[in-house]
């Protein structure tokens, strides 16, 4: 084959199969950008490389060790479930305002499971999590059936959960719109250790032990593990982006979203997938509640407060098309990340930390405007 | 072995939606390799037959037979399953999808136990560059988002899709009503082929022209009536025009216009 001197005749019988082949190739390298470019995840890192060089220039060297990164992952992990949740529901098509309320509701309900009628921990979570998707199911099936916008149903449940959470604990505590002792009540174990402080411990001593990490004089790390919030968070996550990139699942979701008439003819059960999905969030909002419950030891009624907002801002920030049928959870998991960076971040700078909400807000405008960009790309629309 | 039943027949098929009569007894047979063509004009009962066809509507009365039996389909799944497939002029596919994901939605093959069951896309992938290929379609890559395709292109990944999972009838909703003639010309080419595969086609369209391209057998709709069916060989493509307009007017418009309609 590769003798020059083989005569002409060989040479073009023997470049008629190999020339498909060759074209292929080429396209094959040449759509190494567009497949980057199709990554709906991409513009939510270029935020978070861009973050982490601004906070590496100007905030205090602390904010970049394992104590800081501690500190900023532990409020990016609590909203990043309730993000990669609702961007999930967004790719379906749909908006769920009451996550943050839910939050609230699930402490109250989790809170009473224990205290009130003194259940067990493991199963006083088993009743959270059903109670919470008995209403995400009720959420979606008001809007299936009604098919009136998710936002406008949500939004009347932010205000009904909100509200009962309130009612709830004042019953519940005869007045107060905090429940207490249900750190105490919640006992010691390995449930409990799944649910609260910190995982990796042993892994940690024994890095201080061999100096890789901060340790004080006495021997103990400085940071004792990693809080289990932050583990749940990354299972979430790579949970997410299996179900969404490589299951039957996935792909119903994306079609849901993207268009729900096509997606009928096609054989999806969409009205099955969009009230999983409401499920699904309502279920994410108890667990960051069981969560946050637990290390705090107590719950109260602005729990979960305007995290609805934040929740849907990371997934916009992520890549999610706030049309639905596009998006990505690994997105929403940078998107979170950038969201406790800036956060906690402007406290180890100069800047008045009451920034953030102007970078928020800014963040959130350039997101949106690229995502549309990225979607003609994609769609090749004009 | 030789089947000599119909692929589809139906027989005085009616539908009321509360007191609008959209069909009142419409009969159509439908055989092995045959393109039928089913014309009319808006509002003459294209869009409810089909949708009836396709299990999205149950008749209100009237006979359906499929290979020669009765059915009575309640959903849309139903006639998937009895082998009639569907393709709608704007419903057929997710622009911000994959190719493959378009392909194989509703119908993704899984590998693995639950829960950890996944759909294998690699298969998906190499199945849709296959198919893309066989009917022309160079497919740069499968991943790439149907929104890229042009119409005519997506039109025909809709009919391969359909061919694909093992469809008897294609019912094929306007295919042409949306694209230039290049395009056009392209669909009406993949038509043909599915006829030699041997696939019963009902080609819905109000473009006489397009129709009588392909097509081997005419249905003219009107007022939710069968006006009659006609073969190729027995009816000029001028007197097709003036029937499924409804005759007279048209005639009239047309030596107003010196003959150009």
């Amino acid at each position: 084959m590769t003798d020059v001197s083989q005569p002409t005749a060989d040479v073009t019988t023997a470049s008629a199969a190999p020339v498909s082949r060759a074209r292929d190739e080429r396209l094959k390298e040449a759509s190494f950008l567009t497949k980057t470019m199709r990554r709906p995840e991409l513009g939510a890192l270029a935020g978070l490389i861009l973050v982490t060089i601004f906070f590496l220039s100007t905030a205090d060297a602390s904010m970049f060790t394992l104590a800081g990164m501690m500190n900023v992952l532990t409020p990016a992990s609590q909203l990043g479930i309730l993000a990669i949740a609702a961007a999930l529901l967004m790719i379906g098509g749909e908006f769920d305002l009451s996550i943050g309320s839910m939050v609230a509701f699930a402490g109250l309900i989790f809170g009473s499971f224990l205290i009130l009628t003194g259940w067990p921990l493991l199963l006083a979570i088993a009743a959270t999590f059903a109670v919470a998707a008995l209403l995400g199911g009720l959420n979606g099936q008001i809007v299936i059936r009604t098919r009136l916008p998710s936002f406008i149903v949500t939004l009347a449940f932010l205000f009904i959960l909100r509200g009962l959470s309130l009612v709830g604990l004042k019953w519940a505590t005869g007045g107060s719109t905090q429940m207490r002792g249900i750190g105490e009540q919640a006992g010691e174990g390995l449930v409990r250790e799944i649910f609260s402080g910190t995982a990796l411990e042993g892994l940690f001593s024994w890095l201080a032990a061999h100096d890789v990490i901060a340790k004080f004089p006495n021997g103990t790390p400085t940071v004792t593990g990693v809080p289990v919030s932050i583990i749940w968070f990354i299972l979430v996550a790579v949970v997410a982006t299996w179900l969404l990139l490589r299951t039957k699942a996935g792909n119903w979701i994306f079609a849901s979203g993207g268009d729900p008439n096509a997606a009928r003819n096609s054989g999806v059960p969409v009205d099955r997938v969009k009230t999983a999905l409401f499920m699904l969030t309502a279920c994410a909002a108890a667990l960051v509640a069981i969560l946050t419950v637990l290390d705090a030891g107590s719950t109260d009624s602005r729990r979960g407060f305007q995290k609805e907002f934040e929740a849907i801002i990371a997934a916009v920030i992520g890549g999610s098309l706030l049309t639905g049928g596009y998006g990505s959870a690994i997105g929403a998991f940078f998107g979170a990340i950038i969201f406790g960076m800036v956060s906690i971040g402007l406290t180890y700078t100069r800047f008045d930390s009451d920034w953030f909400q102007v970078f928020l807000g800014a963040m959130l405008l350039l997101a949106v405007l690229f995502n549309n960009y990225i979607r003609r790309k994609v769609t090749g629309e004009r | 072995m030789e089947t000599h039943a119909p692929l589809i027949d139906i027989r005085n098929v009616v539908k009321h939606f509360g007191s609008v009569i959209a069909l009142s007894g419409v009969s159509l047979t439908v055989n092995r390799g045959e393109v039928m063509c089913l014309l009319g004009d808006n509002g003459a009962g294209k869009s409810t037959l089909i949708k009836t066809l396709a299990g999205v509507h149950k008749p209100t009365s009237g006979e359906f037979l499929v290979d020669g039996q009765h059915v009575t389909f309640t959903s849309p799944r139903d006639a998937l399953d009895a082998g009639i497939a569907t393709v709608y002029q704007d419903l057929a596919m997710i622009p911000l999808m994959s190719v493959t994901r378009n392909f194989f939605m509703g119908r993704e093959p899984v590998k693995g136990f639950w829960p950890f069951r996944y759909v294998d896309f690699d298969y998906c992938d190499e199945v849709t560059r296959e198919e893309m290929h066989r009917i022309g379609i160079d497919v740069r890559d499968p991943n790439q988002a149907v929104g890229t395709l042009s119409g005519g292109e997506r039109q025909c990944v809709a009919i391969a899709r359909a061919v694909y999972f093992g469809a008897k009838v294609l019912i094929l909703d306007e295919p042409t009503s949306a694209l230039g003639v290049a395009q056009t010309s392209m669909v009406l080419k993949y038509i043909h082929q599915v006829r030699q595969k041997g696939l019963g086609v009902i080609f819905i369209t109000h473009n006489v022209r397009h129709a009588y391209a392909v097509g081997d057998r005419f249905t003219v709709l009107n007022r939710g009536k069968t006006l009659g069916t006609y073969t190729k060989s027995g009816i000029q493509i001028e007197e097709l025009q003036n029937l499924m307009a409804g005759g007279k007017e048209l005639q009239a418009v047309s030596a107003e216009l010196g003959g150009m309609v």
